[in-house]
Parts: C-alpha cells; structure tokens; sequence
C-alpha cells in the first residue's frame, strides 16, 4: 500500500492511498455525483485538466469496455475514489479500471473521506489541488501546497487546443443520409456525433481552429459546436466562427462549451460557477413545455444575460424570475445583434441558464449534455430538433432563395420517441 | 400545475394487519399520504382495520374508520363520508384490490368517487399476466419467454424452444398447486404431466426460467405533466428466484455500467407511461442474464411498496408523500425537496453510502416449515443499514437483524474437506442462512468462482466477502491491535464484539482500547444529492470516516431507542409507541432523536423525530450515537422502554456505560424480568403467581414439575413472544424440551410454572409515575391461558368480570408498579382460575397491546407514558388534558364502545417439504404477525367486525364441521344449538355427534381421515373440506398426543382459506358474531365518534360522582 495526499489551494488535505499511476499531478479539483458511467467521465475532453472527485464511493465495479468510451483517452489529471473496485465483474468488462488508469499514467488517489471533500468544495468553490503519491507524498505539506498554488486556475485557461482532434474525420450517416454537419471539435464526445449520425446526419468532425472556409468547404446543411475543457472566455476563435456562421444564416446547434460560444457570439457573458454542475441528475425545465428533463451535466461555467452582470446569483429567486408565473409562460427573450433569443431551458437546482433558442435565426443550444453517456436520454430530442431546423431551413431556401433570414427554430413539437 | 381545486375530501385505505408481504411499510406510506393530505387542507378520511398503526391515530384523519377492509365495509364509509376521491395506492395490494372491487361494482361510479394516483385501467394492466406482456412488448421490451402447451408433444417442442431449465405453471389452480422447475426432460415429464392432470383444462404454461439472473428494481415516479423521475435503483445480492422481500438487497445498483443502467430506465419510464399510471409511485422488476445482459421485465406495481419504503429511507426521498401531492395535481417541479429546501424534486437522488436491507425470518416458530426461499414471500420483516461501502454497510444491517449468528463469524475451526464441499452443495439452495454459509465457505478457502458457480450471486458480493476474510485474519494475525488496523477493520464494518471474537477479548474491552486510541465512527448524512446541496434535515449514519456531520445544539436531548426489525412477537406496536414518545416530547419542548433500523418505519422517516440515526440497536452502535449526541449538547435522557425487548435489553450495559436511562430503571426492569427477584415483589405484596421453579438441567426441571404437578409451561428466561414456550404433559415431553434448549445454562435457565387449566386470562395496560396508577385498560382474553396473548383475541372492557374481580386487578396492578418501582408503562398478564387471581408476568415497558388500548380508550397511553418518564405526574398530566381528568380505562362508561382485538396468523405461508400447510393450532409461543381491531357498541358485533377484518369473516350460512376434545364437548351444545337453528348443517365426527344427538341436535357424521374413505366412496372430513364444502371447522386439541387427524384436517381448511375456531370460548364467540352479522346491518362508526362519546360520558361519570 503506497500513500497517497489530495492538498487543496487552502491548505485542506487528505491522505489515503496511491491509485493508478504514482506521482505528482494538480489540476481543478471538481466533484461528480454520477453513480453510473465513471468511464465515460474519465473519458470525457471537458475534465482535462481536473482533478475529479466522485461521489459515489465504489468505483470500478464493471470494468473498462472497449464500447464505452467517450474519446481516445483518459482526461482527469487526477482522479480521487473512495473504494476502487478489488474486482470488475460484468459481462462485458475486459480491463480492470486500475490499470486502465495505470497505463494512461493517471495519478489517482482512494481511501479518501470523498464526502468531506464534496463538501467543502461545495462551501468554498471549485479550487486548485493536487495528488501526490508514493515519494512525492513524502514532500513536505508545504511545498505540496506551493506546488498547487503555482498551477494555473481555470479562470482564462484556453484548453481545447489540448484535446481537439488533428486531422478532421467523418461520422457516416446510419440509414439514409439527410444532411451534412460540420461539428466543431473543441473536445467532443463521442456518443454526439452518433446520436447526429442516429438522425441521418453525415457528421464532418473539424478541429476546433476551423476556419469559416474549413466549415463551408464541407457544405454543411448545419454546424454544431462541442462541449470543451477550460474557459468559454478564451473562445474568441470558435466565437467568432460562428458569429459568421450566424450571419450566413446557416443552422446552429451547442452543447455545453458550444452553448457558451453561441451566447457569446449573441453577446451573453459567462461567469465561473461557484463549484459547477457536474452528474447525471440535474432537473432541467423547457421553459416552453414546462417539461422536467433529467439531464447530465458538466460545467463549471455558464451564461449570463447580456449586460446583467457577470454573475449571476444562484438562487431560489433566480430559478423564480424564470419559472414562475403563469403555465405556458416562455423563458425571457433579449435583443441581440442577431435578432431575438430566448432562455429556452433553465436549471431549476439554481435556476442558471441551460438552454438558448434564437427566434430570428436558426440557431440553438443547451448548457447541459442532451447526448448523455453517462446519463439519462431524457434530451435526446435535440438532435431530432437539430435536425428539423435544418430541414426546414433547406426547404425555404430551396423554395425561395430571396427570402430574408430564416426564422426561428421549429417548437419542440417534433420529438423523438426513445429508442 | 397546482393542486386540484376540485378535490375537497379524499378517503385513503390502508393496509390492514400486519402479514408476511404486507408489514408497517404501509403505515409509513400511509401516515405519509394522510400528513400530506390534512396539510393541503383536504377532509381525509381513512380506514384500516390495524389498531396497531400510527394512521389510524384520530390526529392523521378527520374521520378515521377502524373497519374492515372489504368491499361492504368501505361502501358503507363512502355512502356515509360521500369522499371526491379515492386514494388506493397507500394501502398495498389490500387497498388496491378493494379499490378495483369498488370500481368493478359500480360503487365508485354510483357515488361519484374518483380513483386518483392509479386508475382502474393502469391497475388492471399492472396485475394482468398477458396485458402487461403486451404492454412490455409494445415498450420494445421482453418479458421471459412462454408457451401454452396442452399435450406432452408441446411440452417437449416448447422446452426444446425455451431451453432448460423451464418453469411449468399449470393453469386454473390454486396457490401454485403443481408448479415447478424442470431442468430436464425427465423432470417436464413428471412436473408437466402431472400438471396438466391438476389443471382442468389439460393446460400448462412453459416459461422460460429467469432463476440465477441478476435482479434489479427500479423505483419510478411519474406525474400529470407527464415528468417521470428515477427514484432509486436496487439490485437483489441474491439472484432471481428468491423473493425480492427475502433477498438481501443493496443500493444502488453496484454491478452495471451507465449504457446498462439507462436501458432500464428507459424502459421503466416507457413502461409506465403505457401502463398508465398517471401520477404516483411504481416498482418495475428486471432480470438480467449475468453472460449476455439480456433484460426481460417481470413485473409492475403501480403503488408505493415495500421497495418504495426501502428507496425513501435508502435516499431520503419520500415516495408515498410526493406520490399524495401528485395525486391532488401536482407536479414534481412544484413540490420542493425537503431536504435541501432549496431544490425541486424533479430530479433524480444520488447517494455517496451503500444501502444495504437483509430480510428477517421466524423460521424457528414454524419448526415443520420449509425454510428454503422461493418466489414466495417468507420473511416477516428487514433491517437496513448505511455504510460508505458495502462491507461497512452489510456487516451493519447483518447485526441489525439483532438475531444470534447473523453475523459473520471466525469462530472454531474453517470448514473444510467434506464440510467445505457439503457446505458448498448447501448454498446451491437459497435459505435464510446462506449468506452465512458462503462466508464460511470463504474461510474455509472456497474461490469466489466456485460460490459464484453454486449460488449465482455476483462475483463482485463475493469478492468483499473474501475482502472480510482477509481483513480478519489481518486483525488475528496482529502483534496488536494498532489504530490504523483498527480504522481498517471498522471500515468495512467489524463489530467491536466480532474484533473481541478475533483476539479472544470481550467486546467491552475491545471498546476500551479502540476509545484510548481514538477511533471512533463519524455520522454522515442522508441528503439525496451526495453532498451537491446542504441538508437541513439531521438523517445521520455512522461510518468510520472522516469528517463528521452532527450539529451542536442548544436543545434537552432525549434518545428514544426503537424496535429493531419487525418480527413475530415485536412489531409495528412498538414503534408505534416510539413515534408517539417522540410526538409528546417534542411538543413538550424536548429535542427528540430516534435509533432504529427497520426501513418500514414511521419512527424512521426522517421528520418523525429532531434527529435520526438510522444505526443497529447494538450497546455498541447505541453508546457511539450517546457519545456523539453529548459531544454536540446535552442528553437528558435515553428511553428503553418503549421499543419492546430489544432496547431494554440494552439497558443494563448502558447504564453500566454511565447512560442516563430515564423512565424505570435498570434494576427496576431486572425486578420484573428476573423470576425470582420477581416472586419475592408479588410475596411481599402478598400476590399468588403459580407455582414456579427455574432449572438449569432436567433433573432440576423434573424436580420442579414433580411438585407442581403436570401440565407445567416451560420457556426459557428473558424472552418475548413467548419464544420457546411450550407447555409440556408429562416427564418424557419435558426431557423433550430440556433436550431441545440448546441454550440452556445457569445465565440462561429454563423457568418452569404451573399451567393453569381453564383460566381466563387477562391483560392490563397501566401507567405509573411513583404515586398514582393509571389504568389504561383492562382486556378479557376470549381463548383461554396457554395461548400466548398475542395471539389471542380479546375484548376491552371485559365481558364476563365481574366488579369485585375488576377490582382486584386494579389493587393487584398498582401492588406491582410500586414493588417494581415502574415509571411509565407497565403491562400485567393475569390468569383468573377458580376464582384466584394470578400474575402470570409483568413487563415494565411499551406492551403489544398498548395502541390498542389507546384507540379503544381514546387515550394516548405512549405520549403520556413518555411523559411520565421525563418526570411529569399523572395528576400533572390529567391537569393539562393529555389524560382524563378523572377516571381511567378501568372505570369506563357504561355504553363505552366494545373493541375486540384479534390476531392474524401467517400459516398459510408456511408450507412443508411436502408441500402441506403447517399445523394452524395455538399454543403458548406467539405466532401471529398482526393484528385487527373490530370496534362497536356491542360485543358481538364487534367480535363479528374482528372476524371480518382478519380475512375472509365469518360464514352467514352452509355447513360447520365440529369436532372436540373430551373435555371440550359440554361446551359447545349450546352454540351448535345455536348454529342448527340459523340454519346451518352440522357435520360431526361419530364421537361429537352422538354428544350432539342426546341433546337433540342432528348433525352429519362424516369419516375421520384415518378411516379412509367408505365402502361406497364417502369422502373423509379432510376430502370434503378440500372440495371446498365446508365453511367453518371447530376444532379443539385434544390433549398430548400426536393429534394427526386434527392436524390435517386444520391444514386442509387453512389452505382453502375458511375460518378455523380451535378453541370453544372462541366457538361461543363466533356464533354470537353469526348471529349479529345476520340480523344487523353493516354500521360503520369512526373513531373520532366514539371517542366524542366516550369524552361525554367521562363528564357525565364526573358529574355523577360529584
């Protein structure tokens, strides 16, 4: 048994034992409450550079499976359990998750009161750490802390170059092809251009430098934009993109990382959550069908209306100034350079904004992860909307190429029943 | 969507009497639904014929009807009450099923009541085999494969289709008759061929097996704009083909991935919504290949459950409440989560602690059971438990099951050789120990391949078995005990008395050493969020971790120690009389925390109490929760007395921790458990007990009963229910019995009384405060002593005492309290026999029979009883109202209503190997799980309403069979008299039936089984009784011998289900109920009712006295 230490910025540590690789590493210290899908979570772009805390206290209990991973890689920088797994057992487990993290050199640590560290991540914010095992434990706590204070914060930290894909790829359409996508990678998961491709979608996957040429070259029915690690205010390159994109009246669809592009192209802020969203439990409202959706999350930062400031209070009053009121009243609509946008889905923990719908030009996007994995498929109806919208973009600028800009996404109507 | 305005009164059914499958999960959902219900500002109206529950307090309803629970009975309330709505998804499959006999009937219709939470259409495509098969295939999902088959030829294609092994069900039989497992073709032959001979349509079902896959459950909760949330996922440790209530269960799921996990969610939202369960809770059961994952459903209950009990107190979720709100409209996002305030509950809880629920069973009262486990439910309650992980979490819930070798265990030698391998055969057949058996086949050095080969439980449970077994031997193996050793073992949740078993210490030493090193648990809390929101609601567990959740507060601390697991002899009743303490208490300005561990609790929902630790009630787990609650503020108190034997006994080595035990003290309670300490209170107060003698041996024992004289009653010391009682005829049956108490010894001696031939016993509830004695009640048992009084009916106030024998029990009650020195609740048990009054036993604490009492007196005799021990007096309390102010349940008015509290037997769940039921005849060791209360002006008719509520009633007309002992026949003339002139045909064993025809009353003879059937084919009484031509059996022991007519003719009426007398008292009674029932209307009268009417004459008796 090989010590292990997880020292925050402010000094709090634990000991427990050393887990996957032995060494040094630092990073955003975040917690998840999903209690299913930890290999889609180490897998996942958006947890580069972090040091992730799962709340659920068995881990590795299926294994690792060459089906379910959602990119090439492991990403945490460090990964902090409280009982790994002695033992995978399920019918289609091949690997033990310990090597796994072992061979992807993943510093992580187990034995740890990961309860008491949720909680005061939870009161005092997301925070620099570090896990230090085997002779770098032996350090002293000190230097260790030193250590983690040199690390950069993950306020304006640009990270999507960090795990975009080099070279663009294709995701072919399953059954008949209907549109083409060009998906903006910015560290995108693999289960999005599936569930595209599920929708009849050829799915060009580009690197997040594409240009507005690298998009137009592939003729795209739509663009999508991907979830990615870091801070959204560092996007000025995919912002801008699609700003242009906007402006050529091409359909627009976010997630996560890709929602916060789009609000900034429309002219949202974003400001840092105080320890974010992270799981596969949180209740979101479509403000339009009041309709609760269980949704996975994974964001520390979110959007904030145009000129209110770059915080936002996250509060019971906040999630009333969006959904109170009478049934059937939508979400508030602002003014943008871009015609009128409206909050279409909000958090109803908090009440942060989850969702946007432009209502004089086809674009959309959502906070949260309508392609799960891990997660509920409770939104999997967006990419059958993304879809729609593209549809009908295409039939009015086939039947009139003189129209002025196409108007907004179709209503949430058209909704897929789950597979 | 706020709540229907159109809703203004709802009527909710509850569950009735506590049986095996169907326990005080429904109190708790059920107090729940009327809570919710009365806070919305509806008229709640309720019935359930359980006295024993927390909802039938008149407080939880504006009309509360302790009535049977039948179609009649619940029309006769609608038609009184004219409810808008109907709530039947509380009340289990009882209230389910009433409510659609309500519906089919017309009733519902006829006065425009609404079924609200489950409609007609929803229940019906939940319950019916082949549209829910339908209903699952249209979700794209499978059921287990089937075929009907009606030759041989079928059979053997559609085995061949299926694969062995396959489970034929022959169609159109009762209770599974004929079923069974073919695992090859021998076996379809004779299971198959037989089968199609039970079935009258030549007909059987082949289904494919499912046993050995993996079980999970998902709770699921659905509302009116159509959101449906996961609550809870729970997967069965053990696999398919055990009961999930007999399976030990955990959550969450621990062995699926997330791809795996939201397939099942997906189809358990898509097969709720078709099935149509509009708003409320539902359970959805899977099974899982374990090689391929194939998923097939097996089965829907669109009500809440014992599972959506589990998953409340698993999460902190409350189903049954959230289910109320949103049967009266609203929807999820409007309802807020209690727990965090601040978030809605549309959302899906997350845990960071493993759940872990293990069954109790009562195998050990039913001796000629077959205690190997089945799709049948046989366990008669469970324990839960929370750890942050699994080893911590199962080692806790094992100990909570409070019962000897529960726990894993290193004692002795490993097993091995011959005794492995017999072990590891053994395991292949699901029984209550198995889990044992698998850790000590691990010990033995078994290989998690091997178990997993014979039992099927994933290797995963396996695997932190062996885990257990390599931290144990670590602790044997050790030079000594080091902290971080100790911290280890204690994380995967190692007892201080299993460590002490390790290292040959005694437990209390192992806790001296582990307190000098300073390691000591830390209490978590249940928060639905894993720690994402902040809680305000103190739901703690411990966990050897290291942070700690309890909050300093300022309040006067009492701990109310509850029951424990429910089982034969302590149930609902205690915690009943623990939630009431907590109710008074904390309405008297105490800060109230409460320990138990049983998940089907009201005392375990987290707002019953301040506080609440769900922990084991061992001294260990109670003096770390004393420790921790002193170290945030002041305890003023701990109460033993109210959870039934499992606190008290607790309380020596509490106090002996320097616990401040409040109400009667320790020693006061060993005054009264102790026989011979006893004896010299009831001599000093000049009080006769039969008499009685204690042995350690059978010499000593035959001396005993040489002077007393046979028959003597004899049980071992310090038990409840009567556990081990038996009353013994002659020599070579009590060298029997010494033969058979294992356990006998000098700390554990063998108590030997007189048995009192003939004597009516009776019970009294009583509260003592020092000075003054109030009587509760005073009950009349129907049956006579030797049958153990919980199971027993009786009858509150006394129908045959007269006022001087009234009297006596009073002076002889307080002469007890006061020589035992009780402050609180004392209970009495007497034995009136030619005209002395015995004591047979006093218990100084909460007895069975004190909710009872509370509702036929409409006295709260448990809040006041809590009072008393936080220092108030009874004059002090009659002052301010919580008791009468003059008078006492021994002095009641003359036209106070009849109650009649009758027991509820689970024999019909216990089968023997052969398949029979098992003998159904009453003795000294209390059987019975639950109890009705059938309350009127009279007697009779409240007997008749009694006889009703425990199932089935009593028949209005047909055919009776009597048959009696010797001593017996004088007795019944007259009834059966009776029974002739009603119109009903007697038939009658010879010798019963000459005694009848010299007192001119004709009856049948019928053949004895043991003469077989006539020369010309006359049926045998037990052939006639199984075609089902007989409505009622009378049929008394007769004496010591092997009684094996008796016996079969008992089992043949409990399997088709038709009331059995096996008493004569309770044969008088029941004609009287004949009678009533025929000649009186069905009357209904609710609880608040009565007691407005006992209220008043109470004034009128004052005024008169004045």
């Amino acid at each position: 048994m090989t010590r292990a230490i997880l020292v925050l910025e402010d000094g709090r540590s634990w000991n427990g034992r050393a887990y996957g690789a032995e060494g040094s590493t630092t990073g955003e210290v975040v917690f998840t409450t999903g209690m299913t899908g930890y290999q889609e979570t180490l897998t996942d772009p958006s947890y580069h550079r972090q040091i992730v805390v799962m709340t659920a206290p068995h881990i590795g209990n299926t294994g690792v499976n060459d089906e379910d991973s959602e990119s090439r890689r492991i990403w945490p920088s460090g990964f902090v359990v409280r009982d790994p797994a002695r033992r995978a057992s399920n019918w289609r487990s091949q690997r033990e998750l310990v090597d796994e993290l072992r061979a992807h050199g993943i510093v992580g640590i187990s034995g740890v009161d990961t309860r008491a560290v949720t909680r005061h991540v939870r009161e005092h914010g997301a925070m620099r750490g570090g896990v230090f095992s085997g002779a770098a434990a032996d350090r002293p706590e000190a230097e260790l802390v030193a250590e983690v204070l040199a690390s950069p914060t993950m306020i304006g930290r640009h990270l999507y170059s960090e795990v975009t894909t080099v070279e663009p790829y294709v995701v072919p359409a399953i059954g008949e092809k209907r549109f083409t996508v060009a998906a903006i990678d910015l560290g995108i998961k693999s289960m999005t251009p599936h569930r595209m491709a599920q929708q009849g979608m050829e799915v060009h996957v580009l690197p997040g430098d594409a240009t507005l040429d690298d998009v137009l070259a592939v003729s795209p029915d739509g663009v999508f934009v991907s979830n990615a690690p870091g801070d959204p205010a560092t996007a000025t390159g995919p912002i801008e993109l699609v700003r242009e994109v906007l402006r050529r009246g091409l359909p627009i669809f976010g997630i996560c990382f890709g929602h916060q592009v789009l609000g900034q192209a429309l002219g949202f802020d974003t400001y840092k959550l105080v320890y974010g969203h992270r799981g596969i439990n949180q209740p979101v409202m479509d403000l339009e069908t009041r309709r609760v959706e269980v949704t996975a999350h994974n964001h520390g930062f979110a959007l904030a209306l145009p000129g209110e400031g770059s915080r936002l209070p996250e509060d019971e009053a906040t999630r009333e100034s969006w959904v109170g009121g009478p049934p059937g009243r939508e979400g508030r609509t602002v003014a943008t350079e871009f015609g009128r946008v409206q909050v279409s889905h909000v958090c109803l923990n908090d009440g942060v904004i989850e969702g946007l719908r432009c209502l004089d030009v086809p674009a959309f996007s959502v906070q949260y992860h309508p392609e799960a994995a891990a997660g509920p498929h409770d939104a999997r109806y967006l990419f059958a909307r993304f879809a729609d919208l593209m549809a009908e973009v295409s039939s009015r600028s086939s039947a009139d190429a003189a129209a002025p800009a196409p108007s907004a996404v179709p209503s949430p109507t058209s909704t897929v029943k789950e597979a | 969507m706020p709540r229907r305005a159109d809703l203004r009164s709802v009527l909710v059914i509850g569950s009735g009497p506590i049986v095996i499958g169907q326990a005080c999960e429904f109190d708790y959902s059920g107090t729940q639904a009327c809570r919710v219900l009365k806070a919305e500002g509806l008229r709640v109206i309720l019935v359930n014929s359980n006295p024993a529950t927390i909802m039938t307090d008149p407080e939880f309803a504006d009309v509360t009807y302790i009535e049977p629970i039948t179609p009649d009975y619940v029309e006769a309330i609608i038609a009184k009450e004219r409810p808008d709505a109907l709530l039947p998804t509380m009340g289990g499959q009882t209230a389910l099923n009433t409510a659609m006999a309500l519906h089919t009937s017309g009733v519902l219709e006829k006065y425009g009541v609404e079924l609200i939470g489950a409609g007609a259409a929803a229940i019906e495509a939940g319950e019916d085999r082949q549209r829910f098969k339908e209903v699952v295939e249209r979700c794209g999902a499978e059921v287990p494969r089937s075929r009907i088959c009606h030759s041989m030829d079928d059979c053997l294609a559609a085995a061949e289709d299926l694969g062995y092994p396959v489970v034929v069900r022959p169609s159109f039989t009762m209770g599974g008759l004929g079923s069974g497992v073919a695992y090859d073709e021998a076996d379809l032959h004779r299971i198959a061929g037989a089968g199609m001979q039970y079935s009258m349509t030549s007909e059987v079902l082949l289904e494919e097996s499912v046993l050995g896959w993996k079980e999970i459950e998902l709770e699921l909760m659905r509302d009116r704009r159509d959101n449906v949330v996961v609550v809870c996922s729970i997967e069965n440790v053990d696999p398919m083909g055990v009961h999930t209530g007999d399976s030990i269960t955990i959550a969450p799921a621990l062995t699926l991935t997330d791809r795996e996990y939201q397939r099942l969610r997906d189809v358990g939202i898509a097969v709720i919504r078709e099935v149509g369960v509009d708003t409320g809770g539902s359970n959805i059961q899977f099974a899982i290949h374990p090689d391929n994952g194939r998923i097939v459903v097996i089965e829907l209950n669109p009500r809440v459950s014992r599972s959506s009990a589990l998953a409340s107190k698993a999460t902190g979720f409350p189903i049954a409440k959230i289910a109320t709100r949103l049967a009266i409209g609203y929807s999820l996002d409007e309802i807020p989560n209690e727990i965090t305030q601040k978030t809605p509950a549309s959302f899906e809880p997350t845990v960071d602690y493993i759940v872990t629920k293990v069954p109790r069973f009562a195998f050990e009262k039913f001796p000629a059971a077959d205690p190997t486990l089945t799709t049948t439910m046989k366990s008669v309650g469970e324990a839960m438990a929370i750890g942050r992980n699994f080893t911590e979490s199962l080692q806790k819930a094992l100990r909570s099951l409070e019962k000897r070798d529960a726990s894993f265990h290193w004692n002795g030698e490993p097993p091995a050789g011959a005794e492995l391998e017999r072990l590891l055969e053994e395991v292949r057949r699901p029984t209550d120990d198995r889990m044992l058996k698998v850790q000590q086949a691990i010990r033995g050095g078994a290989t998690v391949e091997q178990l997993y080969e014979v039992t099927r439980i994933d290797p995963w449970f396996l695997d932190q078995i062996v885990l257990l077994d390599e931290i144990a031997q670590q602790v044997r193996d050790a030079e000594a005990l080091t902290p971080e050793l100790l911290r280890e073992a204690k994380r995967h949740g190692f007892s201080d008395a299993q460590l002490g078993d390790l290292r040959h210490l005694s437990a209390d030493v192992v806790r001296g050493v582990r307190h000098a090193l300073g390691v000591r648990p830390v209490y978590k809390t249940v928060d639905t969020c894993a720690a994402q929101f902040a809680a305000t609601t103190p739901y703690h567990y411990s966990s050897y971790d290291e942070e700690n959740e309890v909050a300093p507060s300022d309040g006067r601390k009492v701990i109310i120690l509850g029951a424990g697991p429910n089982r034969i002899g302590q149930g609902v009743e205690f915690d009943y009389s623990c939630v009431h303490a907590s109710f008074a208490l904390r309405d008297a300005g105490f800060e109230t925390v409460m320990v138990n561990c049983n998940p089907e609790t009201v005392s375990t929902d987290y707002d019953t109490s301040d506080r609440l630790y769900f922990e084991p009630l061992t001294l260990e787990d109670v003096l770390e929760i004393v420790h921790a609650e002193q170290r945030s503020g002041e305890v003023a108190g701990v109460i033993v007395q109210l959870g039934g034997q499992t606190p008290l006994g607790l309380a020596a080595g509490l106090k002996a921790a320097g616990v401040p035990i409040v109400g009667t003290t320790p020693e006061a309670i060993h005054l009264a458990e102790e026989r011979g300490a006893f004896g010299r209170v009831l001599a000093a107060a000049g009080l006769p007990a039969p008499k009685h003698g204690t042995a350690s041996s059978f010499p000593e024992a035959k001396v005993i009963a040489d002077e007393i004289g046979y028959p003597v009653l004899v049980r071992p010391s310090y038990v409840l229910g009567g556990r081990g009682m038996e009353i013994v005829y002659d020599e070579e049956m009590l060298e029997d019995y010494i033969g058979r108490a294992t356990a006998v010894s000098p700390e554990h001696p063998v108590l030997v009384d007189r048995f009192l031939d003939d004597a009516i016993e009776i019970d009294v509830d009583a509260l003592y405060d020092g000075t003054e004695l109030y009587l509760g009640g005073i009950m009349e048992h129907i049956e006579e002593a030797g049958i153990h009084s919980g199971d027993s009916a009786c009858v509150l106030p006394p129908v045959t005492l007269g006022t001087e024998e009234l009297g006596r029990v009073r002076e002889s009650t307080e002469a007890i309290a006061r020589g035992v020195g009780v402050r609180g609740l004392l209970n009495v048990q007497f034995a009136l026999a030619s005209g002395i009054l015995y004591v047979l036993e006093a218990n100084p604490r909460a007895s069975r029979t004190a909710p009872f009492v509370s509702k036929a007196t409409a006295v709260p005799l448990a809040k006041a009883a809590a009072r008393i021990m936080m220092g108030s007096s009874i004059a002090e309390l009659r002052a301010e109202g919580a008791l009468p102010r003059a008078g006492d349940g021994g002095t009641l008015p003359d036209d106070a209503p009849m109650s009649v509290k009758e027991a509820v037997l689970p024999f019909k769940r216990f089968r023997t190997p052969h398949g029979k039921v098992v003998d159904t005849l009453l003795g000294p060791e209390m059987r019975s799980t639950g109890e009705v209360m059938g309350i009127d002006t009279t007697f009779p008719y409240a007997f008749a309403k009694s006889q009703v509520a425990v199932g089935g009633g009593l028949p209005d007309s047909g055919r009776v069979f009597v048959s009696v002992a010797d001593g017996d026949k004088r007795a019944i003339v007259f009834p059966v008299q009776r029974l002739v002139a009603l119109g009903f045909e007697v038939l009658a064993t010879e010798g019963t039936a000459q005694v009848l025809r010299r007192h001119g009353i004709e009856s049948t003879v019928v053949r004895k089984r043991s003469q077989g059937a006539g020369a010309d084919g006359e049926p045998t009484i037990v052939e006639r009784i199984e075609a089902g031509e007989v409505d009622m059996v009378v049929n008394t022991p007769s004496g010591p011998a092997a009684r094996h007519d008796g016996y079969e003719i008992r089992a043949a009426i409990t399997a088709v289900d038709r009331p059995i007398v096996t008493t004569v008292q309770q044969f008088a009674a029941a004609v009287q109920a004949i009678e009533a029932g025929r000649n009186e209307p069905i009357r209904v009268t609710a609880l608040q009712e009565h007691a407005r009417r006992l209220t008043a004459g109470r004034a009128a008796l004052m005024e008169g006295a004045r």
